[in-house]
């Protein structure tokens, strides 16, 4: 049965989907998939343990042995980024069924669940793999269950964010498909595994030079790198709370997990950092990423553009520790994959409460709410404070490590951007602070009541990781760091 | 040289034309017809990469020796199912935004939205 | 004794964040809140006294909590320095409560709950800070400092209180994260170590514009201790009810900002190292133009609490000047200062408050002839007047005297004349007030029917404090002896 683990993170959310649509209730379909998801999550959390106390696991799908089946590779890096997943994909879902009762139509209930289950499976798939097309097939899966999630949001622009999306995720997924195919050209093979061991040889050729061009552009469209992320904001903002607090979480991590994967463990260390000018790019992408996108965060009126924004943002601090190019930097970055993900869904769940509540994210209208539901607009200040990376909350644990990062490599400029770039943070979350607190309710909104618990609990959950993960950080650090240190040591 | 190489000629000049509707044309199924091209390009690319000079099928038979490789066009047919599916989706959300909007133009469209903000 | 000294130490950063859990579960019961926070202020001070008997004795106590991330330890320990800090916070909270309770209550303020437990919290912080075994410890506890003021300094929630909370949180925040943290987190690359240690944690052959560098940063990004130009964040903070300014603004905040200063100059560099930089000499006349300046602004104020607040600014500047003067004198006399100013400062802020409550005046220019009314407030005003001004017979004579000393030994004489003319003109702008209140009686424009002395709370608050000031000038013995033990251990 443990033997079996890696197939069933996979099988469990695939197999669930197309199970849950003979599930007509909605209560039905929501227990089902959190007992789906939960038992995924259990799933990473052995697959983690396994690989802390035993190194890489190899599993080869259906018994076909590695260049011709396709195997799954799980070692720290891909067992770390499954637990993210699974774990934040179970307690955003404790909301789903509170949450989804107002904003999405009764009849399509099920099919939610479906695509969540759907996107889910593609995500996990994503990152277990260890054959490269293999990844474009999960990633598929997961874009479209994602943009139906998305088209799922109760405003029409619902739909044209869902589209935009669509265009811009399949040409990124396509471009990685020409990448993978020029890769099979020069090598022979799909396996990762043999993909680190024969690409060196022919690494001075213009082919492979293209293939890694054409994946590291489609990986970035998918990350949503400055400025490839225009797609971002609008789907994050129209779309389901919950799906926005998922794919916040979840969805643009993998995509970063997929970039480490591709730069550090297919093409080496040596092709990514020293033959291509890969560094200076994408320092200077991510600095700019983190300066307009939180500038632009700054001006936005409605609260989920606002984070969303911040999103884009945050995303550039995690590629500025990745081009840093240094065992603390990619220690960085794989800590805000982990918190950033705690951060974000924790706040995109509670304006999910607060949509629930006042059926608006608007800025104007979170007046007066620290008063009417103060344990939702507590947890945003919760949130909030991580993100500007206040000491006790995780996001502080990430700041730390990427300014040391940073200055231990000599790039004290990058070190001051990285901190002033925080304090936009500050501007963007002190204007919901102030909205919330200082003012009273505007006139003509009846009374508001606290979010039910349905919300309160899982958003609660969040915050209080923010909080412990920002104490305790012996699990994110340890996991991170072993992580880091495998893909610089023997790559797998 | 440049001639023997003709197929991935017609790769590069399908993908270009794919791209210049997604970008160029306003019309939402207009640029799904230019995403199809485009997909369908990387598809040429990988099958005709496969194809070996003089080789067969890969089909075990008596006296032959050269086959061509049949993987890269096993992954092709994955990959076609994936893009039927992008299609039929950006299709249903083509039909869905012209509920919604009246219109499938662009143009029309982010007018619309700009109004309401 | 029934606790440990060890167990003491970390109860009383633990105590007062306990306590806000008692404070908010007793929100409904004044009485019952309030008493729990007396409560606590008293277990508080015992513990502090205790640990006090403890360092005399010579006996090491140190504490370590659990690694925050690899390598960087949460932990306590008690030094001289940090003891003398301990003990003035801990002791004016005490009266600070008392006085609040009067406050509060005629002042007719809401949510008081939530003021009391912000409170906590806030001294909770500062027992952290004090006791900070290195300097990881010490930025933490900084922070929360200042996020569980923030609700102090805007707790009436108005737009006035909004825009000062904004200027507040912005400038300690932004200083913190953009030069604070980065001075931290470069001091524990280019060192290895972020552990206080007597001499300083930088090794002899430490590029000296490299650690220049460092000081700036740290001068800077410790915005608490109000070094122009990143003071405007003190006087904002006075949209807060005026308990909060007095102990918060007075001591706690900005105590704790000139605190970590002598902690940085003293433990991180080392006065030996300190003396060598090529940005001393840069910061100790910026240190000196803030304490010059500030004293120039106060004059012009006439809002009683802004006048205070620049006051304050001026005497922060003497404290970092002290501590960048790399002598023993100055560090002697910062230390000193630290305890002087404040029990001088929160008296102040005590009458004025006092005279807010009793007489709804906040301008100085309305303040004529209240001595009639106020003898005992004004009389205490003038006290403690004195004691800033730093003549006899009050505390902050001394204090003033050892920071003279050691201009005189760094043979600084531009600073000299600095710190002299600063505090003629303290004379200037502090004692025509009481002198008003006392002498111009009978030309006040103002009807002053029904005006009494403050509530009795207040009243033996400003009391205690004042006679704080005159003992510390007769008897600063305990206080001399911490301080010049900082340089010996």
């Amino acid at each position: 049965m443990l033997i079996q683990l890696p197939a069933l993170a996979v099988i469990l959310p695939l197999l669930s989907a197309p199970l849950c649509l003979f599930l007509r209730r909605s209560l039905l379909a929501w227990l089902f998939t959190v007992i789906a998801s939960g038992l995924t999550m259990l799933v990473s959390i052995t697959l983690l343990q396994q690989v802390m106390a035993s190194g890489t696991i190899v599993y080869e799908m259906g018994g076909w042995s590695a260049p011709w089946g396709i195997e799954y590779r799980i070692d720290k890096l891909n067992a770390y980024v499954l637990l993210i997943v699974s774990s934040i994909s179970t307690v955003v879902l404790l909301a789903a069924h509170t949450s989804i009762e107002k904003e999405i139509p009764q009849d399509r209930h099920t099919l939610f669940y479906v695509l969540y289950l759907l996107s889910l499976a593609g995500l996990i798939g994503v990152v277990i793999t260890g054959d490269a097309f293999n990844v474009f097939v999960f990633l598929e899966i997961s874009s479209l269950a994602a943009y139906s999630l998305i088209a799922l949001g109760e405003d029409r622009r619902a739909l044209w964010a869902a589209y935009q999306y669509l265009i811009m995720g399949t040409i990124g997924a396509t471009f990685i498909l020409i990448g993978i195919g020029l890769m099979y050209q020069m090598t022979g093979t799909l396996n990762m595994d043999d993909l680190s061991r024969r690409l060196p040889e022919v690494a001075q050729t213009r082919t492979v030079f293209a293939a890694y061009a054409f994946i590291i552009v489609g990986v970035c469209l998918k990350v949503a790198l400055f400025p490839l992320h225009r797609w971002l904001p609008n789907a994050y903002a129209y779309a389901p709370s919950v799906v926005t607090a998922v794919l916040a979480a979840t969805s643009t991590k993998v995509a970063v997990y997929l970039l480490i994967r591709f730069t550090f463990s297919i093409f080496g260390i040596s092709f990514s950092f020293t033959t291509v000018p890969l560094q200076t790019i994408f320092v200077i992408l991510g600095l700019l990423g983190i300066f307009a996108a939180s500038t632009t965060a700054i001006f936005q009126k409605n609260v989920k553009h606002l984070f969303a924004y911040s999103s884009v943002a945050q995303i550039g601090y995690m590629i500025v520790g990745f081009s840093i190019g240094t065992t603390t930097g990619l220690m960085a970055t794989l800590l805000h994959l982990f918190n950033h993900a705690l951060m974000k869904s924790a706040l995109f769940l509670a304006l999910g409460a607060v949509m629930y509540r006042i059926g608006s994210a608007q800025l104007s209208q979170f007046q007066g709410l620290g008063r009417q539901m103060p344990f939702t607009m507590a947890a945003i200040v919760a949130g909030g404070l991580s993100l500007i990376g206040v000491p006790l909350t995780v996001g502080f644990v990430s700041k730390w490590y990427l300014v040391l990062a940073a200055l231990e490599n000599g790039w004290w400029p990058v070190a001051v951007l990285v901190l002033l770039g925080s304090l936009l943070a500050l501007v963007y979350v002190w204007r919901i602070v102030e909205a919330a607190y200082f003012n009273e309710p505007p006139a003509g909104r009846g009374a508001v009541e606290e979010a039910p618990l349905g919300f309160l609990i899982p958003v609660w959950v969040l915050v209080t990781a923010n909080i412990y993960f920002g104490m305790d950080t012996r699990l994110s650090v340890q996991v991170a760091q072993a992580a880091a240190q495998s893909l610089f040591g023997v790559s797998p | 040289m440049i001639l023997g190489l003709y197929n991935y000629w017609v790769v590069v000049v399908l993908m270009m034309i794919g791209l210049y509707i997604v970008i160029a044309h306003g019309n939402l199924i207009k640029k799904i017809v230019g995403l199809t091209i485009f997909q369908t390009a990387v598809f040429i690319f990988y099958i005709s990469m496969a194809k070996v000079d003089g080789a067969t099928a890969p089909v075990l038979a008596e006296g032959i020796s050269q086959y061509s490789n049949p993987l890269p066009h096993v992954l092709i047919l994955t990959a076609i199912v994936v893009g039927i599916a992008t299609v039929a989706l950006g299709l249903a959300l083509a039909v869905r935004i012209n509920e919604a909007y009246g219109s499938i133009e662009e143009e029309s469209i982010q007018n619309q939205d700009n109004q309401e903000c | 004794m029934i606790l440990s000294l060890e167990a003491m130490l970390q109860l009383s950063i633990v105590l007062p964040l306990l306590a806000t859990v008692g404070i908010v579960a007793a929100g409904q019961q004044p009485n019952l809140r309030e008493a729990v926070t007396i409560g606590t202020s008293l277990v508080l001070f015992y513990f502090v006294v205790n640990l006090y008997q403890g360092l005399k004795q010579g006996e090491v106590i140190s504490v370590q909590w659990w690694q925050l991330v690899p390598g960087l330890q949460l932990s306590f320990a008690i030094e001289p320095l940090g003891m003398l800090f301990a003990l003035v916070a801990s002791f004016l909270w005490i009266i600070t409560t008392i006085y609040s309770i009067g406050y509060m209550r005629s002042h007719h303020e809401q949510n008081q709950t939530r003021f009391y437990a912000c409170f906590a919290i806030a001294i909770g912080s500062v027992m952290g800070i004090a006791f900070a075994a290195n300097l990881f410890t010490l930025f933490i506890f900084y922070e929360v400092l200042t996020l569980s003021t923030y609700p102090l300094v805007t707790h009436a929630g108005t737009a006035e209180a909004k825009k000062g909370g904004r200027i507040y949180l912005g400038i300690l925040l932004s200083t913190s994260i953009a030069f604070f943290l980065l001075a931290v987190i470069t001091t524990w690359v280019v060192s290895g170590t972020l552990d206080f240690k007597p001499g300083g944690v930088f090794d002899a052959n430490v590029d000296t514009t490299v650690a220049g560098a460092i000081l700036i940063l740290f001068i800077f990004g410790i915005g608490k201790a109000a070094i122009m130009p990143f003071h405007r964040w003190l006087p904002a903070a006075m949209v807060a009810p005026t308990p909060v300014s007095a102990l918060l603004h007075a001591v706690a905040v900005v105590k704790a900002g000139v605190f970590t200063v002598l902690k940085v100059c003293v433990f991180i560099f080392g006065i030996d190292l300190l003396s060598v930089l090529p940005t001393t000499q840069f910061l100790l006349y910026l240190a000196g133009a803030s304490v010059l300046l500030a004293s120039l602004v106060a004059m012009q104020q006439d809002n009683l609490k802004a006048r205070l607040a620049y006051s304050t600014v001026s005497q922060l500047g003497y404290v970092t000047v002290g501590a960048l003067l790399a002598t023993s004198a100055g560090v002697i006399g910062s230390s000193m200062h630290i305890a002087m100013h404040a029990f001088g400062k929160i008296t102040l802020f005590f009458c004025a408050g006092a005279i807010l409550v009793a007489a709804h005046k906040s301008n100085i220019s309305e303040m004529r002839g209240l001595g009639k009314q106020m003898p005992i407030t004004m009389a205490a005003f003038f006290i403690a007047s004195l004691s800033i001004i730093g003549v006899p017979p009050t505390g902050g004579t001394w204090s003033k005297w050892f920071l003279l000393m050691g201009t005189l030994e760094a043979e600084q004489w531009i600073l000299m004349a600095a710190l002299m003319i600063s505090s003629l003109l303290n004379i200037a702008y502090l004692l025509p007030i009481p002198f008003h209140a006392f002498f111009s009686g009978d030309k006040t424009p103002f009807s002053r029917a029904g005006v009494k002395e403050a509530p009795l709370p207040s009243l033996i608050a400003l009391s205690i404090t004042t006679m704080g000031c005159l003992v510390l000038f007769v008897y600063p013995q305990p206080l001399y002896e911490l301080a010049k033990a900082i340089l010996a251990t």
